[in-house]
């Protein structure tokens, strides 16, 4: 009884002290721009949150530091309130109603994966709050008319169509045979989708099309067909499991397959964790620390790499990167709107032309980002040590692709 | 659809095999749920959960560079402490109480127990390799892994002991009476609490094994629990309550239709496919027992 009550008091305690602490915060308050963003900390995008989350805050003290932002003649900083959407889409639509309603902000921040974005976007559309994202890629976020939405990122279905055009490449322009084996939710799907058109478009051959469960553990069955089919190419996407399970199975299963092709390996630590059976595998990324793009604030890839390892004590994953690059655009429109008027603000965005050390950015209609193309990088290995190298585009190549992958019996 | 299993004849084989070893996996969280079940009349929600703790054991064993095998020995022996003191905590509260109460309380516990791990060790999808290798079968055209081989024998040891100190210890036949009779125990002389604890903490003791078992041969997330209690859960269905044999059988037998389904349905009606199996059983069986209803006239 006694237990109880001291329980009692405990929560009644933390409570008081968490409401009092809520305080209201307007649009811009004195000389801060105060930007809102729910974010996953906890539940099961917590880890891919919470780079989101770095990313931003790497990005907000830098600008800070190196002179805010200048509108109107008079220089502002940046400010973020971050409330924990527990990674439930309910939750962050509720969560973005409150930033707008209750807090004031009127410049939002996007939330981590294409699920959320989606249960956000209505709302900040219908307040006509401009919003910046950097982590939802679903081809279905830029296909519905929104104004306010806009994604630094490339979107899902032009993360794996490169390879199927490499593939074909490497088969002397000939069409090949594609066995695909993608999650079931919105943003492999998306992926997919792109896979599809490119299969389309270079006359090649879908073998194999499993689609995998949210719980997936175990891909035995789909690897076992992959076994008896033989296809040119396999392309695997189902977030970090995903990635984790093929791998492991591949090895286990000794499935030999001229190229391997999927989506989430700097995120699934592939090369940590499974060290050499993870080599020879491509992997789609939006962002890499060799590529050359430059800007002001974070000078480039190798350099922001750099400074984040420095500051968070783990290398970036492109997560981060791309969150930082979304404040870099809030800045340059704040600025070439010269206004904080939210209309003017969405125009500015509209207009952006611009380069990040992340990449090129420039918004179609839809608001995705067309300026940037996905990069392909194959993880190799010296002896033990197994580092990703970027293998396409040819522009931004910093190794030569390895083709075909060679069978598990000369490895 | 898919047909390729028929086209590919070996196919067949490999999912028959993929599906036994995976079932005797599951056979052994069954075997778990079955007793405390059979025991305490308490269906456990939490019993993927306790699995899936178990596994993390064992991935922080392999993390500190101890070989995550192991595994099978210190993840049961801390689980079985954790299952002890949760029966302390809060299921020797709802112990004698309607079936429906513990089934919130587990439930309950299950949510704290997915949140926690969450918290405690991060949102990210973790593995322990135990470079095991593989054994290749008819001229490599059908692959198993050692880890599934040896998470089959594991299963099978930990099942065998169990039944023989059932049989043969003294806490064991207390369990058995108890199950049989828990009033009729007591008045024997049967310290019911301290079985019931026992047995809980024995079938968090085979969850931890089992959970090591899972975190060398798949993967393991904080929320990946789910799945393994619904497939305990219908397996118990399948053999009824007290019938050991009946739960390997049906195990396997969940393991090669679950295999079979992926191959012939596709990937995404795998788990689909366990919860139409089970809604047939009950719907058969509910068929069978209104044939034997007796009416008072």
């Amino acid at each position: 009884m006694k237990l109880n009550k001291i329980i009692l008091s405990f929560v009644s305690a933390l409570a008081i002290l968490l409401s009092s602490s809520v305080t209201s915060f307007a649009k811009v308050v004195g000389d801060k721009i105060v930007l809102g963003s729910a974010i996953s900390l906890t539940g099961k995008y917590s880890s891919n949150g919470v780079h989101t989350q770095n990313g931003y805050n790497m990005a907000v003290d830098r600008i800070n530091s190196m002179g805010g932002v200048k509108v109107g003649g008079k220089t502002y900083k940046f400010e973020i309130i971050y409330y924990d959407d527990e990674s439930n889409p309910k939750r962050a639509a509720q969560l973005a109603e409150r930033l707008i309603k209750q807090d004031g902000v009127e410049f939002m921040l996007g939330p981590y994966s294409s699920g959320l974005t989606k249960a956000i976007a209505p709302v900040t559309e219908k307040y006509g709050v401009p919003m910046v994202e950097a982590n939802g890629a679903s081809r279905s976020l830029f296909t519905k008319g929104y104004k306010y939405l806009f994604a630094v990122l490339a979107p899902a279905n032009l993360y794996l169509d490169v390879a199927i055009d490499l593939a074909v490449e490497k088969n002397n322009g000939k069409p090949v045979s594609v066995a695909m084996a993608f999650e079931q939710d919105a943003f492999s799907q998306d992926v997919r989708l792109g896979v599809l058109d490119a299969i389309k478009r270079t006359g090649s051959k879908k073998v194999i099309d499993d689609k995998l469960p949210k719980e997936l553990n175990d891909m035995a069955a789909t690897l076992a067909k992959v076994k008896a089919v033989k296809p040119d190419v396999l392309v695997v996407s189902g977030h970090t499991k995903g990635a984790l399970t093929a791998i492991r199975q591949i090895a286990e299963m000794k499935v030999d397959v001229p190229m391997l092709a999927m989506t989430h390996c700097d995120a699934a630590k592939l090369s940590k964790q499974h060290g050499k059976n993870s080599q020879y595998a491509l992997c789609a990324s939006q962002w890499h620390k060799t590529l050359t793009y430059k800007d002001n604030f974070f000078k480039d890839g190798m350099t922001y790499d750099a400074d984040f390892t420095k500051e968070f004590g783990y290398a970036p994953p492109y997560q981060a990167a791309e969150s930082s690059a979304a404040l870099l655009v809030f800045k340059d429109a704040f600025e070439r709107a010269n206004s904080f008027d939210k209309v003017k603000v969405r125009d500015a965005l509209a207009d952006t032309n611009m380069q990040t050390f992340y990449g090129n950015i420039k918004f179609a209609e839809g608001g995705q980002n067309v300026d940037k193309p996905m990069v392909l990088f194959q993880v190799m290995c010296d002896g033990d040590k197994c580092e990703n190298k970027v293998v396409a585009p040819t522009k931004w190549a910093s190794a030569e692709l390895i083709h075909p992958i060679p069978s598990w019996s000369q490895r | 659809m898919d047909l390729l299993i028929f086209q590919v004849p070996i196919l067949m084989v490999q999912a028959s095999l993929d599906g036994i070893l995976l079932g005797i996996l599951f056979a052994l969280i069954a075997y778990g749920m079955a007793l405390q079940w059979g025991v305490m009349n308490i269906i456990n929600i939490a019993q993927g959960d306790l699995v899936i703790l178990g596994g993390y054991i064992t991935y922080f064993m392999y993390l500190s560079g101890i070989h995550p095998a192991l595994g099978v020995i210190v993840a049961p022996a801390i689980m079985y402490f954790v299952g002890v003191g949760l029966y302390k905590l809060v299921i020797n509260k709802v112990v004698d109480r309607d079936l429906f109460i513990s089934i919130l309380a587990t439930f309950g516990i299950s949510i704290l127990f997915m949140q926690l791990m969450n918290f405690a060790f991060g949102a990210d999808v973790v593995l322990a390799n135990s470079e095991f290798g593989t054994t290749m079968l008819f001229n490599n055209s059908v692959t198993l892994p050692n880890s599934k081989i040896f998470a089959a024998i594991i299963s099978i040891i930990f099942a065998i002991g169990l039944v023989i100190y059932m049989r043969k210890s003294k806490l064991g036949r207390a369990i058995r009476a108890t199950a049989q009779n828990a009033r009729a125990a007591k008045i024997l002389g049967v310290d019911t609490e301290k079985v019931y604890a026992a047995t809980f903490g024995i079938n968090a003791a085979l969850c931890g094994v089992a959970g090591a078992l899972v975190a060398i041969t798949f993967t393991i997330h904080p929320y990946m629990g789910l799945p393994y209690t619904i497939r305990s859960f219908m397996i118990v269905i399948i053999a009824g309550l007290g019938n050991l044999p009946g739960v390997a059988v049906s195990g396997m037998g969940l393991g090669v239709f679950e295999e079979f389904a992926d191959y012939i349905l596709g990937t995404e009606f795998r788990i689909g496919s366990v919860f139409m199996l089970l809604v047939l059983i009950l719907v058969y069986r509910r068929f069978k027992l209104s044939k034997k209803r007796e009416y008072l006239k």
